[in-house]
């Protein structure tokens, strides 16, 4: 339907073609569900609508949702990422050791592992689309080398499976302003990684929504031969699209060492599997094709807000798995329903 | 192919000209290498014959606590000529096969961890069966008689945690959260349990995702903007500790920040009083003690203990120890 063909028809039909736009958005779901689970906990738990506790939910949120984008943006192009998780600590440990061993300044460590993740972002995207095996196995592979490469290379140079202490170095303070400081509004203290997020949220949505390559992601996703037909680049695609994967994790890795500036080498298994989740409740789907940068934020908030919710609420959290699979399930369906109106109304 | 090249030969030569200009004049390696004098790096004691020693324990991968039992293991087997053998498996019958396979492998001896000892028993008949010495470390001091070891070299988790409990009482604590980073371990049940059972005020368990330390943090400050009036929060295990008192800080509270076992960043935590107290079982001493006493049980038929539990633990550590123990917790012995 086109613009003049929109003045020529009457009132009452523009705004059902307006709520049909909004039906079609892929974060509704979500969206329904944030305000459900916030109702929820702002009812049964008394300290979750205080300024401080919000910020702790928003700063659990951020942790997952700076990573959630970059994986529903390779989602939406009709892939996954199993070594997401690990490459954050992977991140975070490459930038420690390098300053440390080096006794370099630690933007150096910094700049090092940025190279480091976007290669190895690059190395998942090269081999899927070289050698044309699911993405489940070749991230498979990676995931476990990289548990395997952060142990050992850990315990090799620093013959401990933690990393040593960088605090003292030049260039640590301004490195942790940049990643891991507070910001102090009204007297509540927010973490910058909330930052980041939103920035994160906002440049995803303008590259899928305004440009080219976001063209090119939705139309890997939907159908690769298709895009390839009409000229999408599609092996440059998924190729960028790993690489953001690594982006994110740079972010979440230098975030994690500059707050904790101590690295444990056998973190971040599991995780993966939380961004993926984030990403679906948030409306992307597992089979390519659709899904947003928004929704993945939603998804990380209703997240954030269910694992905080559960203490604040001081409620045994032998359930929180249970409440999670539950309300991942619920997204998924009112998602597939909620398009499938959509579409049949179109 | 061409521009790819190109790209990665400018991105070579950025990171080489930003790692020449950046070099950090505190700390780093150069800082470690100039702390260092020259430490006494081990030769065998002995000219007994070269044993082989197998060491299997339940730990995961990574594990800051098992780095140092192994560390300790290690340095007893350089001194006392033996060929260390080190593996380790956090799923029970995979520990389990692990030790089948150092049976079948002849070894000399074999120390082993007890976290899941039903998994373990059959194992260990068959070690006594082919005449194998097993020495329990860590866990399972009540099963390491009767499945036939010759001794079991490690704290009681319960009695751990008492000693907390009796320690927050001393410190007139009355409101606890115990945090646990491993849901469904039993052994952090136990130390929960006993700082439970000694502690007069109030004991809550926290549960957080161990993987994550973000999320752990997030967790503890959840749940000290719930509870105000908690004054004491216990971590089980020292990388917990640095995050817990991060927790603490965001949340806004007093509590106090305490934790079982010992590294870098708590002994520094104790010593300037971000953290009250931790509480150690010397895993170094696990280590080391169990190859010691199979040396001395192959050389001398000797057994310590009678046959009972060796206690490596509970040692309370507070700020005036910790000065001591600064530069052992950082080459990894404590």
């Amino acid at each position: 339907m086109n613009a003049t063909q929109v003045k020529a028809v009457d009132e009452r039909i523009l705004q059902t073609s307006r709520l049909r736009k909004l039906l079609g958005r892929p974060e509704l779901g979500s969206v329904v569900g944030a305000i459900a689970v916030f109702v929820f906990f702002a009812f049964f738990a008394d300290s979750f609508l205080h300024a401080a506790s919000l910020s702790t939910v928003l700063y659990a949120a951020s942790t997952i949702g700076i990573m959630a984008v970059p994986v529903a943006l390779l989602m939406i192009g009709g892939e996954f990422d199993l070594s997401a998780g690990v490459m954050v600590t992977s991140s975070a440990l490459v930038s420690s050791m390098f300053s440390y061993q080096m006794t370099a300044n630690v933007w150096v460590g910094v700049v090092v592992s940025l190279l480091v993740t976007l290669a190895i972002g690059a190395f998942n995207g090269f081999m899927l689309t070289r050698t044309k095996l699911p993405s489940f196995i070749i991230t498979l592979g990676t995931f476990l080398m990289l548990t395997g490469l952060n142990l050992g290379f850990t315990k090799l140079v620093d013959g401990t499976v933690s990393t040593k202490s960088i605090a003292d170095m030049e260039g640590f303070p301004s490195a942790q302003d940049v990643f891991a400081s507070t910001i102090t509004i009204g007297g509540v203290g927010f973490k910058v990684t909330i930052l980041w997020w939103l920035a994160l949220v906002a440049v995803a949505s303008w590259i899928l929504l305004r440009t080219r390559a976001g063209n090119w992601i939705f139309a890997v996703g939907g159908n690769k031969d298709a895009a390839r037909a009409v000229g999408v680049p599609v092996a440059k695609t998924k190729i960028g699209l790993y690489m953001g994967v690594g982006f994110g994790a740079w972010i979440s890795g230098q975030h994690l060492l500059f707050s904790y500036d101590v690295v444990q080498s056998g973190e971040g298994v599991g995780n993966e599997l939380i961004y993926i989740i984030a990403a679906v409740i948030g409306g992307c789907l597992i089979t390519g094709g659709y899904g947003s940068a928004v929704g993945s934020a939603v998804g990380a908030f209703i997240f954030g807000m269910t694992s905080k919710g559960i203490v604040f609420a001081e409620w045994n959290p032998d359930w929180f798995k249970f409440f999670l699979g539950a309300m991942l399930l619920l997204a998924t369906l009112l998602n597939a329903w909620v398009r499938k109106r959509a579409e049949a109304t179109k | 192919m061409a521009r790819f090249r190109t790209w990665v030969g400018i991105a070579l030569a950025g990171a080489l000209s930003v790692s020449l200009a950046g070099c950090s004049s505190t700390g780093g390696k150069r800082a470690e290498d100039a702390r260092k004098a020259a430490s006494a790096e081990g030769r065998a004691a002995v000219d007994t014959p070269r044993w082989t020693f197998a060491m299997i324990t339940h730990s995961g991968d990574g594990d800051t606590f098992w780095d140092i039992v192994q560390s300790g293991a290690e340095q007893a087997a350089v001194k006392d000529n033996i060929n260390f053998l080190y593996s380790h498996d956090a799923e029970a019958q995979q520990q389990a096969q692990l030790v089948n396979a150092a049976i079948d492998k002849k070894v000399d001896g074999i120390i082993v961890t007890l976290a899941k000892p039903d998994a373990m028993k059959s194992a260990l008949a068959r070690a006594h069966k082919a005449g194998i010495p097993v020495i329990t470390v860590n866990s399972g001091s009540e099963e390491s008689r009767e499945f036939g070891a010759l001794t079991h070299v490690g704290q009681d988790e319960t009695i751990a945690g008492e000693a907390v409990g009796e320690e927050l009482n001393e410190r007139g604590r009355e409101q606890a959260v115990c945090v646990l980073h491993e849901q469904g371990n039993v052994g952090h049940e136990q130390r929960c349990d006993g700082v439970e059972k000694t502690f007069d005020g109030k004991v809550q368990r926290l549960y957080v995702n161990g993987t994550s330390m973000p999320d752990v943090q997030s967790a503890i400050e959840a749940k000290l903007q719930t509870d105000k009036s908690v004054d004491a929060v216990v971590t089980l295990g020292a990388p917990y500790a640095d995050t817990a008192v991060k927790a603490k800080q965001g949340a806004g509270s007093k509590a106090e920040i305490d934790t079982f076992d010992l590294n870098a960043k708590v002994a520094a935590g104790l010593a300037d009083g971000t953290l009250g107290f931790a509480v150690d079982q010397q895993p170094y001493l696990q280590g080391y003690e169990a190859v010691d006493l199979l040396w001395l049980y192959k050389y001398n038929a000797d057994v310590l203990g009678g046959g009972r539990p060796v206690l490596t633990g509970p040692q309370i550590i507070t700020k005036d120890d910790a000065a001591a123990l600064a530069d052992y917790t950082k080459r990894g012995t404590r």
